[in-house]
């Protein structure tokens, strides 16, 4: 597998109270941005020459560079949506100077569906884009209200036809449940709408409260009820079993997919330890060895690049026990599990006879099996896969 | 000699002793401001922080009386619970007076009471101080109705003080020149010195705290200490101002201190009385005992790698605490460790916390235990303080634990709570006294493992304060004895076993079980713990499993963040001992020791 490309995109129009991800919701410096992502890919890419960071040392050889191809292309925000087909395409033009991209990369665009008409979509589609991820989050206006989205549930299901319309045949759907005034009973109609559209990938995430988000404020201040463990627990099973029961392969925590080459190849990169770069404000890269991310701040950034810096925020060189751990708890988010061997050589743990005690009791306990090689964890596993990677 | 005053402070905890010590220290001078900090006597930070007196210390004071002549005051404090009480009664003897101090607001408490009547049976000469007269809630009619009452003390004697304000310093000082006696003795007769307390010392060994009662010694004598008659060459002596201070010798009537390239604490006993070596005295001072731990316990290290650490931490330690003893324990569920005895539970606590604190070790303590006498069938007598060592209960002839007598002062309001707390504890033969209107003298005898358990907590518990508890041990009785297991998931926790009363066993598994319950995390999969005699389960509860912690999201490629999250519950998971399958939390340990109503 070669590396994974990532684009961060952030604006919105608005910000939804839940979310964490880097963003401002202002339009203004979308042109100066991607005249910047292109001048950061330069950074990275063929056109580089000398590469001073001070911090990052990657070698002017273009042999050694750790990110020269890809065959996986993200883009992610914010909302990627708000970039006009002409912006994708002088940032896909850049990327194709810069970088050698796979001929069958999976190339993804994160979209919102209220901004989507079918000219943008098929522009998006004659671009190369072969993967949409439609942020619905949710069938009911209410729930959609109550998350701060300034798209409508019929807005989903026409944005969700329209792209199928304009050549889509690999859709992601991407919802949440665990929201207040929400029920299991609505929970499971909204898994039922979505299915009926037989979308080749599913997202489904619990909602979770992130520090500095409105929504972690109303929490605080006792305005807000959060799903009990047993009715989180309750959503988590429903949701695995209605999907699985339709066909779906539930390939991890949060994730399904209808066939295995129809898992997001991008996403699957992270649980594996494979390399990737992140381009934009707030963007992360892992190269094999080191985590880097850049600034979550747009300014800061568009002035380090206009002073042909790579706008780093930190650099974390990963020690072994480091990358272990990291290993294993990705590893037990996904349903493929942990290889031992490869875990083995690598760290020079041998879980099952390490942790015999621990993995006896989990086996007997029904939360992680051994099998082909690799400790798996089962649904009720992965329900308690944070806690699995402390063994 | 005439110019020597020999003296301690007495009070009910929190009456204001370390103030008023303090006070006496900054008026005499023998500490500038810049030196000056609050309980200067108290060297500990855990004796700061908890406000009691663990070790007893000493300071001379040069005081210029009103008739002009220049006085040696020396104050001798004292430590304050019942585990050290044999200290306390070392110190006092090395008086000829003291200060009772009495709390303005609150008055005549529990230990204001006895401890007036260890000064009485050590023929003190006893100076009654009413302090925190500048209270709002200060009532001095009612403690001088008290004084004389309940103290039978002539209420002419006291002097009004604020130890805070620094009211009535001056004539404290003036009463302990008037009327407390100066020491007697002779420097010509034959050294006799008691040893009240000894420190240790990096530099310079074993530093012992003793008063002179006959004869004087100096530098190069050959001293011989008269329990052992182990000799030592004086190398130094001098006396307590704010640091040691040097000088040519001791006499009669002084106190001070003695270095004699003695190595150890342990090699000295509290009490002890020194002698010199070619003119020995007669007999020893009387009244001297010698120490036994009562309580024994196992301290492991939480993490096994930390075993060398604990090793040269319990070494250290020792040096400066004779009456701990230690040996090497391991157990099949907690690895290598150390079995420990204790004065008490206090001594226990307080050799916890400084390990703890000083060499920054996380350890667990097994179940404390009295030392149990088992006579088995083929007559052998076996001692037994390990529950790991406990003998095969078909070998049995006989088991006997140790008794004591507890001698107990409170109002007569708590004399029913009090008689029920001593029949639950297994108390017999009971004795009653009168001792004043509305005061009770009440003791019983009782097994030891009640009263180590957690019998002096639930005491001043239901007297609220206002009982004082002391005890002597008497002898071996027979009692019905089993050994009661803790499993967890069926694993057996060693350090949680107990040797206990028949009767008691199921009781005692039942707040063992539910504690654990209460302090164990929940895990990923179900826990049963059991209480167990044998192969016979006397008590149970269950932790439910989680099961859903999942976060749904590793955000966009930041799995950083997830990573040290991971990182920080790994750490913390590193402070839990694992016990088969099952993480235990250092807490869930202590609490078992807890006493039983909390």
């Amino acid at each position: 597998m070669l590396p994974g490309l990532y684009i961060h995109i952030p604006f919105c129009l608005s910000k939804c109270g839940y979310c964490s991800f880097y963003s401002i919701a202002s339009t203004d410096l979308i042109d100066e941005f991607v005249q910047a992502v292109i001048l950061e890919m330069g950074l990275h890419g063929f056109s580089q020459t000398t590469f001073d960071t001070n911090v990052i040392n990657f070698s002017a050889n273009n042999e050694e560079r750790p990110f020269k191809s890809f065959d996986t292309l993200y883009l992610g925000g914010g909302t990627p949506s708000l970039l006009s087909l002409s912006q994708i395409e002088n940032i896909f033009q850049a990327i194709r100077n810069q970088f050698e991209i796979s001929e069958r990369a999976e190339i993804t665009m994160e979209v919102n569906p209220g901004d989507l008409s079918l000219p943008y979509l098929q522009g998006l589609h004659s671009l190369g884009i072969n993967r949409l991820n439609i942020g619905i989050q949710s069938f009911d206006d209410h729930i959609l209200k109550f998350l701060g989205r300034r798209h409508s549930s019929k807005e989903s299901s026409d944005a969700i036809d329209q792209a199928r319309k304009a050549g889509f045949i690999n859709l992601g759907l991407d919802l949440i449940y665990g929201v207040s005034g929400q029920d299991l009973k609505s929970w499971k109609n909204n898994l039922h709408q979505t299915l009926a559209f037989e979308p080749e990938h599913l997202s489904c995430y619990q909602l979770s409260l992130e520090t500095k988000t409105p929504l972690y404020r109303t929490y605080l201040q006792n305005r807000l009820s959060m799903p009990s463990e047993n009715e989180a627990l309750d959503y988590f099973m429903t949701t695995s079993h209605t999907l699985t029961d339709s066909g779906y392969d539930h390939y991890e925590v949060s994730n399904f997919a209808r066939t295995e080459t129809l898992r997001s190849r991008h996403n699957t990169k992270y649980w594996r330890h494979v390399p990737y770069l992140g381009l934009g404000p707030s963007a992360h890269s892992f190269d094999g060895a080191r985590r880097f991310w850049n600034k979550a701040d747009v300014c800061a950034y568009l002035t380090d690049i206009a002073g042909k810096k790579i706008p780093l925020e930190k650099v974390e060189a990963l020690t072994s026990t480091q990358m272990a751990l990291e290993a294993l708890f990705l590893g037990l988010r996904t349903r493929d599990g942990l290889d031992l061997h490869h875990y083995k050589d690598l760290y020079g743990v041998d879980l099952p006879a390490d942790k015999k005690p621990m993995i006896d009791a989990l086996i007997k306990n029904k939360l992680i099996e051994l099998k082909e090689g690799c400790l798996r964890p089962t649904l009720e596993g992965m329900a308690v896969a944070d806690a699995l990677a402390l063994i | 000699m005439e110019n020597i005053r020999n003296f301690s402070i007495i009070a009910h905890i929190d009456h204001g002793k370390s103030t008023l010590a303090d006070r006496l220290i900054q008026y005499t001078g023998v500490c500038n401001e810049r030196n000056f900090q609050d309980q200067l006597l108290d060297n500990m930070d855990i004796e700061r922080e908890r406000g009691i007196t663990i070790k007893s210390n000493a300071i001379s004071l040069p005081y210029v009386a009103k008739d002009g002549k220049t006085y040696i005051l020396n104050l001798i404090d004292t430590p304050g619970h019942v585990d050290f009480s044999y200290e306390v009664s070392r110190s006092l003897a090395s008086c000829e007076g003291v200060l009772l101090l009495i709390d303005a607001a609150q008055g005549v408490q529990a230990q204001t009471l006895a401890n007036l009547y260890l000064a009485m049976e050590h023929n003190l000469e006893i100076i009654p101080v009413i302090n925190k007269i500048d209270l709002p809630s200060a009532d001095i009619d009612r403690v001088l109705e008290e004084i004389d009452s309940e103290l039978g003390l002539d209420t002419d004697t006291h002097i009004k003080a604020s130890a805070k304000e620094g009211i009535g310093i001056p004539d404290i000082l003036e009463a302990i020149v008037e009327r407390i006696p100066p020491p007697t003795g002779s420097e010509t007769n034959p050294l006799a010195a008691l040893i009240f307390d000894a420190k240790y010392d990096a530099y310079r060994g074993t530093i012992i705290h003793c008063r002179i009662f006959e004869g004087a010694v100096k530098a190069g004598d050959i001293i011989r200490f008269m329990y052992n008659n182990a000799t030592y060459r004086v190398e130094e002596v001098g006396h307590f101002l704010l640091q040691r201070t040097k000088r040519d010798r001791l006499a009669a009537g002084e106190v001070g201190y003695i270095i004699a390239g003695v190595k150890t604490v342990s090699d000295v006993r509290t009490g002890d009385t020194i002698t010199h070596q070619d003119k020995p005295c007669a007999q020893p001072l009387p009244g001297f005992k010698e120490v036994k731990p009562v309580v024994f316990a196992s301290i492991y290290p939480i993490a096994s790698d930390d075993y060398q650490d604990l090793a040269d931490s319990l070494e250290k330690y020792k040096l400066n605490d004779a009456s701990f003893i230690y040996e090497k324990d391991s157990s099949a569920a907690l690895g290598q460790g150390f079995r420990c005895g204790f004065l008490g539970l206090l001594h226990l606590d307080i050799v916890q916390e400084r390990i703890e604190r000083e060499y920054d070790l996380s350890i667990i303590l097994s179940v404390p235990s009295v030392r149990y006498r088992f006579t088995l069938k083929d007559n052998t007598v076996l001692y037994v303080d390990n529950p790991a060592h406990y003998p095969d209960q078909m070998s049995i002839a006989k088991g006997e634990e140790p008794f004591i007598r507890a001698s107990m002062m409170l109002p007569e309001r708590y004399l029913g709570t009090v008689m029920k707390l001593c029949m639950d504890k297994r108390g017999v033969n009971s004795n009653m006294n009168y001792t004043g209107p509305g005061r009770v003298e009440l003791s019983y005898e009782m097994p030891l493992a009640e009263v180590i358990f957690d019998f002096y907590d639930r005491f001043k518990s239901v007297t609220q304060g206002y009982g004082s508890f002391d005890y002597d041990i008497l002898d071996y009785r027979e009692s019905t004895l089993v050994l009661m297991d803790i499993l967890v998931n069926g694993e057996k926790v060693d350090a949680l076993s107990q040797i206990v009363h028949r009767d008691r066993a199921r009781a005692r598994a039942l707040i063992a079980c539910d504690r654990l319950k209460d302090e164990i995390p929940r895990q990923m999969y179900k826990i049963a713990i059991q209480g167990a005699i044998g192969s016979e389960i006397i008590a149970r509860s269950t932790i439910s499993a989680f099961r859903k912690d999942v976060t749904a999201k590793c955000y966009g490629g930041d799995i950083s963040r997830k990573r040290k999250l991971l990182e920080k519950q790994k750490e913390g998971k590193k402070r839990m001992k694992m016990i088969g399958s099952v993480s235990i939390p250092q807490s869930a340990f202590l609490a078992v020791l807890k006493s039983d109503n909390d």
